[in-house]
């Protein structure tokens, strides 16, 4: 099937109620486009969204889904991965689910290098809930809750995810399609927990963080000499607070996933017997 | 009452006080003897006193009584916690050449067998084994047949080894010959006789595991806390030989949420916590409602509220599984009431779920996840194990429940409120699940006809489970008594040893022990024929009694135990006795 497979086919029949300009649409067609252009389909994909403008993008792809709690996309994800390796695993979320509120499960789900795809729609604030600072927003950026600016430091995710051990790192930018939709499907293809952190501007909230910043000071990393596999290198390039980049700052070449670690090769989901599993019997000759 | 023996081994967390017991009670089990383990331990890893106690009898053993015949006292604080259990002619033993113990007294009219426990053991290969020692030196003691604990040791340290085996038999042998060789005179009269039958011995949690095993279970993530840990230790190195899979979670909230996502994926799926972790579990527990999602989320209760008492029994979670979460959850509340109903209640747990496509929890408590208790092994048969996936559709049968346009309908309305379920991977089945509210494609609305039809579909589930499945109580006693008495959870063995002491006094009960706390059975008939009801519970405010006094418009009277310690069958026919005997009013 997949070969005839349109990124159209991720489209569900709902229109996106986010904001004219929001970052979301041009985050959310990449993903799709990187999801057909892998050799996916609707029917082999689970895509688990948070909550969010972000988390809505659950509601306008078309696969198996599900929109979760605040917060737990990630071990949502793992969990189905788990179960069913033959399935293509696409979480994604807000910087405030996946930064603020899932922040523990982030290192953790870095850590498992579960082999999915990781894609935070950071827009330095909190859409949803209508302009809240994030964990990612300026020091001095002022909204109704943080009047003077949050006052301590954005987290780094970049940082974050290469001190917890992370395999895959990108970031990039929802209006350079070509470029997100590139960085996704390496995310996609990597073997392991493909983590990207995607500039996607919140056009109503967000005067700071906007498409003429990110497009002014964004610098392509595919446009230098940079190597993604060099730690130390990317150790740099993830501390540098002067600049903003894009394209993948680390990836693993030998970076063994989660499944393969722990020999989960097959679906869980099959119970080929009516009564207890062959075997079952020995467990209660153990208790002798 | 059968003549039983009690016996225990206490001293200081890290003794290895846990796995002496174990070893002992095995023996027991192995020699056809039953056996009903109780613990009495700290929650620290060193410095706080522990005990493993083992009842036992050549037949059934339910409770735990106040009476220790024989003691492995490891340290003197060990005898000062026994003293009102301990009674003229119980065997005390002890290493008096430890410092510690030097000068310990033996109360009057008991024996005390002093012991070398560590110089034997040393003299075995090693002072590690002087708890095996002690309990060489037991089986002198009581007459006891040492081979059924050669047999125990092997099973016990057999993976480490014959000559690891072969130096604990010796280290046994030497305590029972010293035993045998400095104490010819002592009056030891016990005589601990075996019979033929073959009996397994198994906590609740253990068998929580077996049952989730048995019922095709795949994936279990959990997060360690005392006393559900056990569960999560036994399906480790167990369920992959099935197919599963376990995972340490970072925390209780990515537990529930890993089994959520396996259970998205098709898998049974299972976590396990206690009272702590239930309430992080909270808010995920409705998104698996909502989402119409399979899920057994398993509570191993403790003493609460916060970090209460961690070691200690409680059925205090009750309301919490009830009602917990906000906004209105269909859910089911089945709590197994022995060991063994702790296997059969997980696989119904499992069918439940599947069937009715929501998330059950199964409501254990500490008294019987921790203890080891025997059976027959016929009591856990695989052959009478059947699984019931519910409405799975297929690549064909799916579609019977598309839209026109081909969109499949995970919340499908129907007459019995059970939707088809399509497993990833199935063709034509992508859909849509979220705990916003949503339409029959699982696609967000708000529209007001849809909110109420959708709610009212996951409601009518528990209506039809009400009329297909059997939630009937479990019956013990006099049918045709005026006395009623009712419990939930690990009560009803001790609630049946009970009724001995109640006919000693000529009084006559009917219980009914109910391990479907929601949807659970409707007992206004029973309460409308009884003179006096009593509910019988290990928590304070006795929420299953207001619960009942809901159900059937009635006032009951109340027997409640808090202070962390399970009831005893001699206490619990006391406490019955007084209160039938009593005008108890109850608060409004
Ligand atoms: C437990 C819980 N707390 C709070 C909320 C309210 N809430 C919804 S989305 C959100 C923040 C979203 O920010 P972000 O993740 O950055 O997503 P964005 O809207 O910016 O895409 C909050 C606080 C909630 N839904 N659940
Ligand atoms: S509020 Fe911001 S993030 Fe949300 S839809 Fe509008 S532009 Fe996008
Ligand atoms: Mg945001």
């Amino acid at each position: 099937m997949s070969s005839e497979v349109r990124f159209t086919d991720f489209k569900s029949d709902k229109q996106p109620t986010w904001c004219p300009g929001c970052g979301d649409f041009g985050t959310m067609n990449g993903m799709m486009k990187a999801l057909a252009e892998t050799g996916n389909d609707p029917d082999n994909t689970f895509v688990v969204a948070g909550i969010g403008c972000s988390g809505k993008i659950g509601t306008y792809m078309h696969s198996y889904a599900i929109h979760g709690v605040h917060g737990r996309a990630l071990p949502v994800g793992a969990g189905v991965k788990m179960a069913n390796p033959d399935l293509e695993v696409m979480v994604a979320g807000g910087d405030g689910d996946g930064y603020s509120i899932g922040a523990g499960h982030f290192v953790h789900a870095v850590r498992r290098n579960v082999d999915m795809s990781y894609i935070v729609m950071d827009n330095r604030i909190y859409g949803l809930t209508k302009g809240q600072a994030s964990p990612t927003s300026r020091e001095d950026f002022e909204t109704s809750t943080t009047p003077e600016g949050p006052q301590q430091p954005p987290v780094n995710p970049l940082a974050l995810a290469l001190a917890s051990g992370a395999t895959f790192i990108a970031q990039s930018f929802s209006s350079d399609a070509l470029r997100h939709q590139e960085i996704v499907q390496q995310a996609i293809e990597h073997d392991g927990f493909g983590f990207v952190n995607v500039f996607s501007p919140c056009v109503t909230f967000n005067d700071v963080d906007t498409y003429d910043y990110f497009r002014d000071s964004l610098v392509d990393l595919a446009d230098t000499d940079y190597d993604p596999t060099d730690r130390e290198a990317a150790k740099e390039k993830v501390l540098d607070a002067d600049k903003e980049y894009m394209g993948v700052l680390y990836q693993d070449e030998n970076s063994v996933p989660y499944e393969e670690t722990h020999g989960l090769d097959s679906s869980m989901a099959e119970i080929d017997h009516e009564g207890a599993p062959e075997g079952a019997t020995d467990l209660v000759r153990e208790f002798y | 009452m059968p003549a039983d023996f009690n016996w225990a081994i206490g001293g200081e967390a890290g003794d290895g006080i846990d796995s002496t017991g174990k070893v002992f009670a095995q023996a027991l089990s192995r020699a056809g003897r039953h056996v009903f383990t109780s613990k009495d331990f700290a929650s620290r890893i060193r410095g706080g006193y522990t005990a493993y106690k083992v009842r036992t009898s050549t037949e059934k053993v339910r409770s735990v009584v106040d009476r220790l015949d024989v003691l492995v006292a490891l340290t003197p604080r060990t005898i000062e916690e026994n003293l009102d259990e301990l009674h003229e002619g119980s065997i005390i033993i002890y290493d008096g050449e430890r410092t510690t113990m030097a000068d310990v007294e033996i109360p009057e009219g008991m024996i005390g067998l002093d012991v070398p426990l560590k110089s034997l053991a040393e003299d075995a290969g090693g002072a590690v084994m002087r708890n095996v020692v002690a309990l060489g030196a037991a089986c002198e003691a009581t007459s006891f047949d040492i081979e059924h604990l050669d047999s125990s040791l092997k099973k016990h340290f057999g993976g480490k080894g014959q000559a690891i085996v072969d130096n604990n038999k010796q280290a046994a042998r030497l305590g029972q010959e010293y035993v045998r060789d400095n104490y010819p005179d002592a009056d030891l009269q016990y005589d601990l006789e075996t019979t033929d039958n073959d009996y397994v011995l198994l906590n609740g949690d253990e068998a929580i595991g077996m049952g989730a095993i048995a019922a095709g279970c795949k994936y279990y993530a959990g997060y360690p806390i005392t006393p559900a840990t056990d569960v999560m230790t036994y399906l480790k190195g167990r369920i992959e030989q099935f197919g599963g899979h376990v995972v340490q979670a970072e925390d209780e909230l990515a537990a529930i949420n890993l089994a959520l996502g396996a259970a998205r994926a098709g898998a049974r799926s299972m976590t396990a916590t206690s009272g702590p972790g239930i309430d992080l579990m909270a808010e995920t527990f409705g998104l698996v409602a909502t989402s119409e999602t399979p899920l057994v989320v398993v509570d191993v209760m403790r003493s609460g509220p916060s970090t209460g008492m961690p070691t200690k029994q409680e059925q205090g979670d009750l309301n919490m599984m009830l009602y917990g979460g906000h906004g209105e959850i269909p859910r089911f509340v089945l709590a197994p009431t022995t060991v063994e109903e702790c296997f059969w209640k997980t696989v119904e747990a499992f069918n439940l779920a599947e069937k009715y496509q929501t998330p059950v929890y199964l409501a254990a408590d500490l008294a019987m996840a921790v203890t080891e208790q025997t059976f027959e092994p016929d009591a856990f048969d695989m052959d009478a194990v059947e699984i019931d996936r519910g409405k799975v559709v297929d690549e064909e049968s799916i579609a019977d429940h598309q839209t026109e346009s081909g969109g499949f309908k995970p919340h499908e309305i129907t007459e019995d409120g059970v939707s088809p379920r399509a497993i990833p991977g199935t063709e034509g089945g992508a859909h849509m699940s979220t705990g916003l509210e949503h339409d029959e494609q699982g696609r967000r609305t708000e529209d007001t006809e849809m909110r109420v039809e959708q709610v009212d579909k996951r409601n009518r589930k528990i209506q039809t489970a009400r009329e297909r499945e059997d939630f009937s109580p479990r019956e013990f006693g006099d049918p045709d008594s005026d006395n009623l008495v009712v419990s939930w959870g690990s009560n009803e063995g001790t609630l049946v040893e009970a009724l001995e002491f109640l006919q000693e006094e000529d009084i006559d009960v009917r219980i009914l022990s109910v391990p479907y706390l929601f949807p659970r059975p409707d007992l206004t008939e029973e309460f409308e024929a009884a003179d006096d009801v009593v509910v019988v519970e290990c928590n304070a405010t006795g929420q299953f009694a207001d619960v009942v006094e809901h159900d059937t418009l009635q006032r009951v009277k109340r027997v409640n135990k808090y202070n962390g310690v399970q009831f005893k069958a001699d206490e619990l026919a006391d406490d019955i006795k007084r209160t039938l005997a009593s005008g108890q009013e109850v608060e409004a």
